[in-house]
């Protein structure tokens, strides 16, 4: 290494020392008060007007700090309760406060969900607090909030493979996993864990194309229907900040055997639909393509 | 903090961005490597997009009537200094830029190319994916330098490759190879057969961590075959430019096999991507630098393909 090429780097690193240092400074500037300001300007009342919201850990939302990749950022809702006929939580909202559509969805569980978790993947557009609000059978709301710092996720297309999704559009696949069959045989530990997966552009409307200057229009699902012999366990009304592919996991108690039908709805009236063979003796899944 | 606390991290900020842009200013001189006969190379650094520049390895080579420049550097400026390079060097004209595919390191200079006779050659996907990409290529590279998004910066090809086409620089053929998804959907390599020089574009990494934008699968078959082939030195996108064949396609190779090995396990298990994504590891992290930037990214895309395998 050159003289001037060391000194060179030795300038590099100290300038780096001092950005990063002055950066924290500024940064420890930012408050929670400043980064909610779009849920407390608005977006609160316009979903639940003055109705009362706790933060009492009834649900816990899992986010990434900092999303590695906007387009995919993994989210999940944790239920501190099991669903059981006297109390249970019926439905979730997610909002991504900063993005152009801060509503990702509203997701509803019965009783026979097992558990309201919830596993999906958003397209985070901007640093943003994330947040789910859960509300109760008796009409209580509970928020849990997190903070993502990523960039583009709505405007970025998730893949450049995207012609993938495009050619097996519809085409779903469903993957049942049964939990804790070692464990007592409450019927909270008897639940499966389901991942229904859905090939599917998930075009948000938001990617211009620079040589028309025109916006591809937006293309996503809209609506998830799963229900197990005929009960509803989970339904899912979603918007164009779910990723490509839209992959979401719940999970529902199967007390028989039995079949698990899901039903899809896009935004350009397409349907389709899937059907699994579950057991609720050995967790095996048979799958009927 | 007081006014007069902020007012000193301003200044601080302020000095330290001036500092910053000083070696960023000078580095653009840096200049163009012979290789093989009539073949050049403009190494770049291994180190983060839009936060550094001279990042991919630009190349060049020279015929008798027209010269062909092999990917432009991540902005017009780093652009404008290749150009400047290559005129003090030969006087035979740049008749064909080629872009190896749409990432903003090795394309972002074209505009310093925009001339009458010079044609801009791509993958017959390249256009689609810039005219997605562009806008967000520049607005995140106007954040890092100050400015504002310049979108008359996009230089879309006018020719497209499906296959394999020929250019004639006068004397000297290049073989332009148009591959299936890979690192992206739109990678092109480039051969000169007259001096058996292979320009990968970044279907090889070396040092820098590969980052996959396209498909783990596509990709290793790509590697596969371009490795049952001989050649006397290959340009990789990233890293050391004089790299023997087929050895330096190996360390992209074992990490993306490890990569799809381990994100299989983790989908058969029942594994969702967020655990993944803090799971995997980097099974030789001593080969490789910018692990912090680029794996956590390759879990998510290597596990979101994967997990519609059957």
């Amino acid at each position: 290494m050159s003289t001037r090429t060391r000194r060179r780097v030795e300038a590099g690193s100290l300038c780096m020392a001092l950005m990063i240092l002055a950066s924290f400074a500024s940064l420890a500037h930012a408050t929670t008060a400043e980064e909610d300001m779009a849920w407390t300007g608005g977006l609160r009342s316009a979903y639940f007007a003055d109705r009362e919201i706790v933060s009492d850990g009834l649900i816990t939302l899992e986010a990434p700090q900092r999303a590695e990749n906007a387009a995919i950022v993994p989210i999940s809702i944790k239920a501190g309760i099991p669903q059981t006929e006297d109390r249970y939580i019926r439905t979730i909202w997610l909002f991504v406060d900063k993005n152009p559509g801060p509503l990702v969805g509203k997701f509803h569980f019965t009783p026979a969900s097992g558990r309201a978790d919830l596993g999906l993947r958003l397209r985070v557009d901007t640093y943003s607090p994330v947040r789910a609000i859960a509300e109760t059978n008796d009409g209580a709301l509970h928020m849990s909030r997190s903070f993502v710092k990523a960039s583009g996720g709505c405007s970025a297309p998730a893949s450049s493979d995207s012609d993938a999704a495009r050619e097996e559009l519809g085409k779903m696949k469903f993957l049942v996993r049964k939990e804790g069959v070692e464990a007592d045989s409450s019927e909270v530990e008897q639940s499966g864990l389901a991942q229904l997966m859905i090939r599917h552009p998930n075009r948000s409307g938001l990617q211009m194309d620079q040589v028309t200057r025109h916006y591809a229009p937006a293309e996503f699902v809209r609506q998830v229907t799963v229900s197990f012999e005929g009960e509803e366990i989970f339904e899912a009304e979603t918007s164009f900040a779910v990723s490509e592919n839209p992959s979401f996991r719940f999970y529902f108690a199967p007390r028989r055997a039995g079949q698990l039908t899901a039903e899809v709805l896009d935004t350009e009236g397409r349907q389709f639909s899937e059907t699994y063979d579950v057991s609720p003796l050995t967790g095996e899944v048979a799958a009927r393509q | 903090m007081t006014a007069g606390d902020r007012w000193q991290l301003q200044r601080l900020l302020l000095y330290s961005t001036i500092l910053c842009s000083w070696p960023v200013l000078t580095s653009a001189d840096a200049g163009l490597q012979r290789i093989a006969d009539g073949v050049y190379v403009r190494p770049g650094r291994i180190a983060v997009v839009f936060e550094d520049d001279s990042i991919a390895n630009l190349g060049l080579v020279i015929g008798s009537r027209c010269a062909a420049v092999i990917d432009t550097g991540g902005s017009v400026a780093e652009g404008r200094a290749l150009y400047r390079a290559i005129g003090k060097l030969t006087d035979v004209p740049v008749c064909f830029v080629i872009n190896t595919h749409v990432h903003p390191d090795h394309m972002l200079g074209n505009k310093a190319f925009q001339r009458d006779h010079v044609q801009f050659v791509g993958h017959r996907k390249l256009p689609r994916a810039v005219a997605l990409r562009a806008g967000t290529y520049l607005q995140r590279a106007a954040e890092y330098s100050g400015g504002v998004a310049d979108e008359s910066q996009i230089v879309l090809p006018e020719r497209t490759v499906s296959g394999e086409v020929q250019l004639d620089l006068g004397q000297r053929i290049l073989i332009l190879r148009a591959h299936a998804t890979a690192h992206t959907d739109n990678d092109l390599s480039i051969v000169d057969p007259q001096t058996g020089t292979l320009f990968t574009g970044d279907l090889v990494f070396l040092e820098h961590l590969p980052v996959l934008d396209g498909s783990i699968n596509g990709w290793l078959g790509e590697l596969d075959q371009l490795m049952g082939e001989t050649f006397e030195r290959v340009v990789p996108g990233h890293g050391p430019v004089l790299a023997a064949w087929p050895q330096a396609g190996e360390p992209a190779v074992r990490y993306l096999t490890e990569l799809r090995e381990s994100t299989r396990t983790w989908i058969a298990r029942g594994g969702d991507l967020g655990e993944a994504q803090e799971r995997i590891e980097v099974s030789r992290p001593e080969h490789w630098q910018l692990i912090e930037q680029y794996h956590k990214r390759n879990v998510a895309a290597a596990f979101a393909e994967l997990e519609w395998e059957d």
